[in-house]
């Protein structure tokens, strides 16, 4: 690549820039800051895009009352079953167990306060329907 | 129990790729200049991996790196430097421990989960845990922080590192950090340079197990041209648009990475007085124009502006030609060190 080929699409990096490799009018390699390249920048939409839909999709079980908040919280965070069970050290078949309504609705304060550390907010906010 | 503000005299400086940057920062802190390419180069970073059976996301796994470690690992072995590296399991400990390597005026590198570094622009915060950072001091209740993918240095709250520390799942980093203990007065830079691409000629183009090296970016090829048949329009978009991700964003680059390998490539040439290396780096930039090519070609199908199944069947031959251009390059790197 050619360093006034080094493209300049901003995007995804927001105000930052990457840095790309490219050759000076001498043939030497030279760092090259760049605001982004449109490939990457779809590339990466396109990923949001499926996350969000999935997070919709999530939003309207929640509504309709086939999964528990914190199915949405999960979601949102970007985490499965398997992950969410790590960072609260609690098996993956209980937190599979607390995506159900009835089962999550039971849950003690001290359950309910291991969720909300991971995702940031306060208790009320966990139980609250999205 | 704050502790008193504390400012390492660190350059920072911006690179392509973590690991190398944060490696050649480091490095470089400690009076052994040396590039990111040279790092990536010594380390062998040059890589393919395509992995069907294994699924992330429910998408294969392609990468453009070697294991995150790999290339740590084989820089400082082959210039002999001492790097301490310790891992934890309790986080008061972990931050204890960089507390007191940076009251000794030391960087500390660190390994981190992305997803939980809040200065990151909000679309590269994935569950990504192999990423590598520098911590030159603190300032209140934060922590300096140079990111070599970064502009410039920022500033992490402490309960932030923590989490990033000791994120979860894959290459959960457990805390992971390093500093340079010991670097010697002589470091062989030709034997490094040599062993470097002597051994990523070897990985990529006779690999001991299946699905990396050139093999595998004929195979990937290969699929690719059934994909629209076999996973329907909408999936091979998906899978399309996960590969370009894998090639280009901060830090995983493909066509990046061979144009780090070009870079190089130049390098050694200087070093090795090699007029060879340097025709070389110019074949090196070819490729790493061709993985582009594929970027952009596969992005607009990615947004409908090439349709049918012919454009994945000239996806796949960009993609033949990347493999076969690889294949001679890397087979002259052979015959240049041997």
């Amino acid at each position: 690549m050619n360093k006034k080929e080094v493209p300049q699409d901003t995007g995804v990096l927001d105000h930052w820039h990457n840095i790309q490799y490219a050759v000076d009018e001498n043939g030497r390699y030279t760092l090259v800051p760049s605001s982004g390249w449109e490939p990457a920048n779809i590339a990466n939409y396109q990923a949001w895009g499926i996350i969000e839909e999935r997070l919709s999709q999530v939003i309207e079980k929640v509504s309709a009352g086939e999964l528990s908040p914190l199915a949405y919280f999960m979601e949102k965070g970007l985490m499965d079953i398997a992950l969410l069970a790590k960072y609260v050290r609690i098996s993956r078949w209980r937190v599979k167990r607390h995506l159900r309504p009835d089962i999550f609705r039971c849950l003690p304060l001290n359950i309910l306060e291991k969720y909300a550390k991971v995702f940031n907010i306060s208790v009320e906010e966990l139980q609250k329907i999205p | 129990m704050l502790n008193k503000d504390i400012k390492i005299n660190f350059a920072h400086q911006q690179s392509a790729h973590c690991e190398t940057g944060v490696l050649s920062g480091l490095l470089s802190y400690h009076g052994l200049n040396i590039s990111e390419a040279l790092c990536f180069g010594i380390g062998s970073g040059l890589f393919f991996g395509y992995f069907p059976f294994i699924k992330v996301h429910g998408l294969p796994l392609i990468t453009f790196r070697s294991t995150p470690g790999a290339i740590f690992k084989k820089v400082t072995q082959r210039l002999g430097i001492t790097l301490e590296h310790r891992k934890f399991r309790d986080p008061e400990n972990a931050m204890g421990a960089l507390d007191t390597v940076l009251d000794q005026g030391i960087p500390v590198g660190l390994r981190a989960g992305m997803f939980w570094l809040p200065y990151f622009p909000s679309h590269f915060r994935f569950h990504f845990n192999a990423h590598n950072l520098i911590v030159y001091g603190r300032e209140g209740s934060g922590y300096l922080i140079s990111d070599p993918v970064l502009d410039e240095p920022v500033i992490c709250s402490r309960r932030d590192l923590v989490r990033a520390r000791f994120a979860e799942g894959l290459l959960a980093p457990k805390g992971t950090m390093y500093y340079v203990k010991g670097i010697p007065s002589q470091v062989d830079l030709w034997q490094a340079i040599l062993k470097g691409m002597r051994d990523v000629s070897q990985a990529m183009l006779t690999p001991t197990v299946p699905f990396i090296g050139i093999w595998a970016i004929h195979h990937l090829a290969d699929r690719i041209r059934s994909w629209p048949k076999k996973l329907g329009h909408e999936k091979s978009k998906l899978y399309l648009g996960h590969m370009i991700r894998m090639q280009e964003e901060i830090g995983t680059g493909g066509g990046g990475f061979r144009l780090i390998y070009a870079a190089f490539l130049q390098d050694a040439s200087g070093v090795l007085n090699d007029k060879r290396l340097h025709d070389l780096s110019g074949k090196m930039t070819l490729i790493g124009d061709r993985w582009r090519e594929f970027a952009l070609y596969g992005a607009r199908i990615c947004k409908g502006r090439a349709n049918g199944e012919n454009s994945y069947n000239i996806l796949s031959d960009i993609l033949h030609d990347c493999g076969h251009m690889e294949k001679e390059t890397l087979r002259e790197i052979r015959k240049a060190t041997s």
